[in-house]
């Protein structure tokens, strides 16, 4: 019952074929079978079970419940649960529990899902591996040796492995996308202001956003239509319009522009990668399509970027952690300075000092108008190059990551040839349009490998159909 | 050597706006710590700003009343720094693009009205208040926490601790005037940093310090008025200054170096991402500016042209909004502005002055005090017996009908010849040679008779009538 997708339980429990107690207790016994995956930090059974009866009661009553009721959801760890703990998978926070729930888990709770559990993740988002995490790294459903990717490591491998019927996660640099195309899962990064940050833990305020990862496109729409909308908590919130993000089961590629920077093309020395993003591209073409070559020049920047500005609002974001409040707290110090250094020396973990670090020394003083302001321009430039884009084309494709899943080595000190991960996905966040990843095939060592489509800002409809359609073509 | 005093000042004003700048936390001074507080203002992991219109609404307000430029798009910046009273580790301040440019106010001196430039003014969030426990350790109070502030930063354009004290007093009477802070001191509504430096008549600036904990307007003259004398003991004896922060000690009446320039901290500024820039419309402008009262000057001219008031008694009535308003008020119960004017110019600012607070209260209400005015008017109370119940009034009862008061304290005022003609003439019976000084021309051997009377009657004879009955019976 639990490899159902999102639609298909959310069908069975309104027919009451199902209970919703039924369905959390498959997915209980299915984390349970799956614990080497590593992929919860928190599993929030009794609680879900409870709740579970409830809607159960409420059903069998007549009464009216939203439309999640019953489903069991996973929510990455650094989006606030109140009452639940939510630890970022830092040591900084094992023992934080938020007052106060986010805004998209709200919503969630409002359509009564259900909260199974927290997943785990990079430390503080920061990785693509899932490597960083203090409670260690979740492995990969196709293969535990492998990677899930990251940071939305678990919030993957749990979609992935039929822990739950979808998640949310968050992506700043491709951490929703590059796991979900590492665990063959479905990951969506909405326009970056569509969906509330109220309650997501920063790592970079401006490209921070919350989507979901499904089994399906279905699913993905499904989700991203409830956790998005305008939230006065939230002052970088879109108020405009939200279009409806029904699926047109009819869409055809017929005619429709599909943009290929040949930029990325020209990155891509896996072979499996290549040959997969090639097959596909013909497919689509196949559909009438129309495939066309573009150069983006930009776009080489977009990492340097990322992780000038990225690094630059961490290293802000997360002062606040600094043992005076909440999370670890250095027992033994000799003042206030010594508390400080202690506490962040203990409490974080080497890939967020070195992240720290990098924002700092961009930020000071003899180097702010050479990195912070140059990157911020660069950034200018790469949203004007993807709005040019979008005039040529209605869509870019691309792979989601150059590679697929890496072998797990916790050893592995060469953090450069990490960041490489994002060099597709980081654009996107850089100029805050929308993108979905979507399974495209897998590789010679059976490991998926998925396809990444990128919308203009707002473009989720178009997205999401063109999604679907590619989704039916490739069975 | 004399040196010419260079000064510049940075005030920070807390906005008395309902709630916080950033949370929906109510924004007031509370002694029971962490009440006014949510996830937001203690920082919580997740938590977002959302902006409070009515701070930047503020903000352009007191740039207007100071003559300010007001940006057409006002920007938000991080200021980085480590305390535990600033709960997110950053301040959101402004920094490129502040709600007000360039504007001044034009300030009293000795040598005539003096224009003191004001740079900017920007909007920021107050920090929380550190509490040093009696048991050790400290806690931290976060209701102070992200409610709005606006720091008024000037030109060095102050020559004294004098001009300095003018200006700060004014600046504070003006906040107050338009209603967007309380300007409490002691409450840390109001706090100000000092520059100070020295130059030589015709040689360009010198090296500045920077004086903090400052409380009160009297620690600022003294501060200024020490490191003016500091600075010139060292240049006098060939020395230089240092670039600094200096923190002043009240008690101790002395400032110490906080930090040299060497080690001022980086702030890391950077935009504030969360928050997107603010537009201000030419039409929002112009709504707050009719949203401004008369402000002082043009109060003051007001009284002048309607009222017939000398300038300077015009100025002392506007210089604070409560009293400018109680002569407002009175004015329009009670028909006689130069008097009302007199009374609020000596007893009641003299009553004031004993009472010095921080924010003027007045005890008595407009519409007692101008019928106490008025039965002196009419002469049922004399000029001593007014004094009298003002006294009391102020003191003791401002509630009772002045009427009334004036029945039970006994103060009406004998104006029947009859009565002060029979006490008249036992005086003069038992005075004959003073008598015969008043009938020789004396004039002095008068006011002897008139003292003598109002002694009998316990100041209550209407002096009129008995001057009067003297000129009649001598
Ligand atoms: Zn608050």
């Amino acid at each position: 019952m639990h490899k159902k997708t999102l639609k298909e339980i959310i069908g069975l429990l309104e027919k009451k074929e199902v209970s919703s107690e039924e369905a959390v207790k498959s997915c209980l016994d299915n984390i349970e079978k799956n614990k080497h995956l590593n992929a919860l930090n928190y599993v929030n059974a009794d609680n879900a079970i409870k709740q579970a009866r409830e809607i159960d009661a409420r059903r069998a009553r007549g009464e009216r419940v939203g439309a999640l009721a019953g489903a069991p959801l996973i929510i990455k760890d650094n989006i606030c649960t109140e009452g639940i703990p939510t630890t970022c998978s830092s040591k900084m926070l094992q023992n934080f529990i938020p007052v106060y729930n986010a805004t998209v888990v709200e919503k969630l709770l409002a359509e009564d899902a259900i909260i199974l559990g927290k997943a785990n993740m990079d430390e503080f988002a920061m990785g693509s591996s899932n490597l960083s995490s203090y409670t260690g790294p979740v492995r990969n459903p196709y293969n535990n040796d492998y990677v899930s990717g990251g940071s939305s490591g678990g919030s993957c491998a749990s979609v992935s492995a039929n822990l739950a019927y979808a998640a949310l996660g968050s992506d700043t640099g491709g951490s929703i996308r590059q796991p979900a195309s590492f665990c063959g899962a479905v990951g969506v990064k909405p326009t970056y202001g569509t969906v509330s940050r109220h309650g997501l833990i920063a790592l970079s305020s401006s490209f921070d956003q919350i989507g979901p990862i499904t089994k399906n496109v279905e699913d993905a729409a499904f989700m991203t239509q409830i956790i998005s909308g305008y939230d006065e908590r939230d002052n970088i919130s879109y108020r405009g319009e939200y279009p409806s993000l029904e699926i047109d089961h009819e869409f055809s590629f017929k005619d429709k522009k599909i943009g290929v920077p040949k930029e990325f093309l020209d990155l891509l020395l896996d072979q499996d990668v290549k040959a997969i993003t090639r097959k596909q591209l013909d497919l689509l073409s196949d559909e009438g399509a129309q495939i066309i070559e573009m150069s983006m020049k930009t776009l080489e920047y977009a990492i340097p970027v990322y992780y000038v500005l990225g690094c630059a609002e961490a290293a802000s974001n997360l002062g606040r952690f600094d043992g005076i409040k909440y999370g670890y707290r250095s027992q033994d110090f000799e003042d206030l300075i010594d508390l400080y250094f202690k506490s962040r020396t203990q409490g974080f973990g080497k890939d967020v000092k070195l992240r720290i670090l990098v924002g700092n020394f961009a930020l000071s003083k003899g180097n702010f108008d050479a990195y912070f302001k140059k990157a911020q321009k660069v950034q200018t430039l790469i949203k004007q190059e993807f709005d040019q884009a979008f005039e040529k084309c209605d869509l870019i494709i691309t792979p989601t990551t150059p590679t697929p899943a890496f072998k797990i080595n916790l050893d592995q000190e060469d953090a450069q040839s990490r960041y490489i991960c994002d060099v597709f996905t980081a654009p996107v966040n850089i100029a805050g349009n929308a993108a979905i990843s979507v399974p495209a095939g897998a590789s010679s060592k059976g490991l998926p490998i998925g396809l990444q489509i990128i919308a203009p800002s707002l473009g989720e409809k178009l997205m999401f159909d063109a999604a679907y359609a590619f989704e039916r073509i490739r069975q | 050597m004399i040196y010419l005093a260079v000064i510049g000042l940075e005030v920070h004003t807390e906005l008395k706006t309902n709630t916080k700048i950033f949370c929906s936390c109510k924004n007031e001074f509370n002694l029971e710590p962490n009440i006014n507080c949510c996830p937001v203002c203690v920082g919580m992991p997740g938590a977002l700003p959302a902006l409070n219109k009515k701070a930047v609404e503020y903000a352009i307000k007191a740039g207007l009343a100071l003559n300010c430029e007001i940006n057409t798009l006002t920007r938000w910046e991080r200021k980085n720094y480590f305390y535990p009273d600033l709960p997110k580790a950053y301040q959101v301040s402004q920094a490129e693009a502040p709600v007000c440019l360039g504007g001044y106010m034009e300030i009293e001196t000795q040598n005539g009205p003096k224009k003191i430039r004001i740079n900017h003014i920007h909007l920021e969030e107050d920090a929380g208040k550190l509490i040093h426990s009696e048991y050790g350790g400290s806690l931290v109070d976060y209701n102070r926490g992200g409610v709005p502030l606006i720091e008024i930063v000037t030109e060095p354009d102050l020559s004294s601790a004098d001009e300095t004290l003018v200006f700060l007093e004014n600046l504070r009477a003006l906040l107050k005037y338009i209603g967007v802070s309380d300007c409490r001191m002691e409450q840390g509504s109001l706090r100000c940093d000092v520059n100070v430096s020295l130059r030589k008549e015709g040689e360009p600036l010198g090296i500045r310090t920077e004086m903090k904990n400052l409380a009160s307007f009297k620690a600022v003259h003294r501060a200024i008025t020490y490191e003016i004398n500091r600075q010139t003991e060292i240049l006098n004896s060939g020395g230089e200054i240092i670039q600094e922060t200096r923190r002043w000690d009240d008690q101790k009446g002395r400032s110490y170096s906080m930090r040299a320039k060497e080690d001022a901290q980086d702030y890391r500024y950077f935009p504030e991402t969360d928050l997107p820039p603010v537009k201000i419309s030419s039409e929002f402008v112009r709504q707050v500016k009719e949203t401004l009262p008369l402000l002082p000057k043009e109060r003051a001219q007001k009284y002048v042209e309607e009222y017939n008031l000398p300038q300077y008694d015009a100025q002392i009535l506007t210089s604070e909004i409560t009293i400018a308003d109680f002569f407002d008020e009175c004015v329009a119960l009670f028909d006689n502005p130069k008097m009302i004017s007199n009374w609020i110019m000596t007893d009641v600012m003299r009553k004031i002055k004993e009472h010095q607070t921080e924010d003027i209260v007045l005890p008595i209400n407009a519409k007692n005090f101008t019928k106490m005015l008025k039965l002196h008017q009419d002469n049922v109370i004399n000029q001593p017996a007014a004094k009298t119940l003002f006294e009391h009034m102020w003191h003791q009862d401002s509630k009772t009908d002045p009427e009334q008061l004036i029945q039970k304290l006994n103060l009406v005022q004998i104006s029947d010849e009859g009565e002060l003609e029979n006490i008249l003439k036992e005086i003069i019976q038992n005075n004959p040679a003073a008598a015969d000084d008043v009938r020789g021309g004396n004039k002095k051997a008068i006011a002897f008779f008139v003292g003598q009377v109002m002694k009998a009657t316990k100041g209550k004879a209407n002096p009129k009538t008995v001057n009067e009955l003297i000129q009649k019976l001598l």
